[in-house]
């Protein structure tokens, strides 16, 4: 069943027409790679998931984004719900310039009724666990995040954003800053992730997306020019253009 | 022939110089204050009241009128200050109206001091009838420094990275949560610094207490914020030019005492700075 649906979706920054016509279904517990060249509008049809668009001056949608049935553009649509429930990674790791503790409780604090000190440890460890970062950090929670190394920042964003429990995760090049190693590493988390969240991930990666995703759409101009599953994108594309952006004709 | 080697030096010596030429007043005025006041300042100097037509004694409640005129000013103009700065700097579109306020201030900033005086003497005095008082004058103040605040504060607010906004948005907080949580306390430092200079200008300036709330003299503490009150940098004027006889190391004696106060407060403000610059990552 489609965790995430797009319908005749446009979005205009101002006079410039970002999304064209985009109709999409992204699954449950599947991983959805967007690949496509700069600006195809790829970054914005990920933020339009969880309404960051919102934030820009002069931003136009029409359309239709469904999530879980529900529409995010409705007039009944609760924002800081959505934002729970479908949460972001980041091109850059971000950590706030707080603990790693305070980092990962950000969201309890913000979000709790009462604040009680064992639930706050319990959401570390659970959320630092769920990123594999629990048996180097657990004796650091106190240092500043802004010391972690890049792929420890990425990862306790990661955590952070999954000490909110959401059930989709929207990744905006994750692993742009890392080096290959951390980025094999990351890429190992997404597919644990998957077993309980629904991630999409954009990337100008192919081999990226090609390697850690189970759908691939490919955007050019604001358009999703093709949708499927990623052996068949890559193997079979059906579409001229989406065969020449793979094979390296362009990007 | 043209020598670039040549005319480089020259400029580098009058560049040089011109900032050379900076240094040297106020080495000058610290020197020269400090020489001639040094000799006053003694315990009974710093608690006394004034005796002998302030020819004499101390000048404790000209101390005591500064402090509280600086506090009264800054009890209010920092919380509307950085009220006015988070509505700017987080909440306002660019429109015609946010363009004019931001205009505004930056005239505000721009009012000679002693216009700031005629209009206390005109809104806080006589319209509110607070009369000549700490009241009025701690208000007049208020108004003077509110641009520092405000200008310092936004620029405070602003410098927090835009990333963290979005990241706290992304996880579900308001945009008031997000400003209560992430960007004001990453922008303390910044609205403390701007704060503090503020507190100095307004210990040093004359014109605006001179209708407001200075006392010619007044050998005793003021009782409430509707008294009249003594205050140093109008204490300075008035025993450098009101009052004949006034021994030279007194009114220097003064001078050192105000320049210590603004001076003090202006090196709080740069180690906040200094600290924060030395933690911050971003």
């Amino acid at each position: 069943m489609a965790k995430i649906k797009t319908d005749k979706l446009n979005l205009w920054y101002g006079p410039f027409h970002a999304l064209k016509d985009v109709d999409s279904s992204f699954g449950a517990n599947r991983i959805t790679a967007i690949i496509g060249p700069s600006g195809c509008g790829k970054s914005t049809l990920l933020r339009v998931f969880n309404r960051m668009n919102d934030l820009i001056e002069g931003v136009r949608t029409a359309g239709k984004v469904l999530v879980d049935g529900e529409d995010i553009f409705g007039p009944g649509a609760d924002l800081v719900k959505l934002r729970k429930k479908v949460g972001m990674v980041f091109q850059r790791p971000n950590p706030f310039p707080l603990s790693v503790y305070e980092n990962i409780v950000f969201g309890e604090r913000i979000h709790a009724d009462s604040i009680k000190r064992d639930t706050l440890d319990e959401i570390v460890e659970r959320s630092l666990k769920s990123v594999l970062l629990w048996d180097e950090l657990k004796d650091r929670l106190n240092e500043p995040a802004l010391r972690l190394t890049l792929e420890q920042k990425q990862r306790l964003c990661i955590a952070r954003l999954i000490a909110v429990k959401p059930e989709v995760l929207l990744m905006d090049e994750p692993c742009s800053t890392l080096d290959p190693q951390a980025t094999a590493r990351i890429e190992e988390l997404m597919r644990e992730l998957k077993n309980n969240y629904t991630i999409i991930i954009v990337t100008h990666n192919m081999q990226q997306a090609a390697r850690v995703s189970d759908d691939t759409g490919f955007m050019l101009l604001g358009e999703l020019i093709e949708f499927g599953r990623t052996e068949d994108i890559f193997t079979a594309p059906k579409d001229r253009r989406t065969e020449d952006y793979i094979t390296g004709r362009y990007g | 022939m043209r020598n670039p080697h040549r005319t480089q030096n020259i400029a580098f010596f009058f560049l040089f110089l011109a900032t050379l030429l900076i240094v040297v007043p106020v080495g000058m005025i610290v020197v020269i204050i400090i020489q001639k006041g040094l000799p006053a300042i003694n315990w009974q100097f710093l608690t006394d009241i004034p005796r002998q037509g302030m020819r004499a004694g101390g000048i404790f409640p000209a101390i005591v009128g500064t402090l509280y005129l600086v506090t009264g000013a800054i009890v209010f103009a920092l919380p509307i200050g950085l009220l006015a700065a988070i509505y700017l700097s987080e909440y306002s579109k660019d429109n015609i109206l946010n363009r004019l306020i931001k205009l505004a201030i930056v005239n505000l900033a721009g009012v000679p001091s002693v216009v700031y005086g005629l209009f206390g003497l005109a809104l806080f005095v006589i319209f509110f009838k607070f009369g000549a008082s700490i009241l009025a004058g701690s208000l007049t103040l208020g108004i003077m420094i509110l641009p520092i605040i405000i200008t310092s504060s936004r620029e405070a607010l602003e410098s927090v990275p835009q990333s963290f906004r979005e990241v706290s948005l992304s996880l579900g907080a308001s945009k008031w949560q997000t400003i209560r949580h992430i960007v004001l306390p990453n922008a303390i430092p910044g609205i403390l610094t701007g704060t503090i200079l503020g507190l100095g200008r307004a210990a040093g300036e004359t014109a605006p207490i001179l209708f407001t709330v200075a006392a010619f003299y007044l050998p005793q503490l003021p009782k409430s914020v509707f008294d009249q009150a003594m205050a140093l940098p109008y204490h300075l004027y008035v025993i450098s030019t009101q009052v004949p006889n006034v021994d030279e190391k007194i009114r220097y004696g003064t001078a050192l005492v105000l320049l210590t106060l603004v001076l003090f407060m202006n090196l709080v403000a740069i180690i906040i700075r200094y600290k924060f610059r030395k933690k911050k990552k971003w």
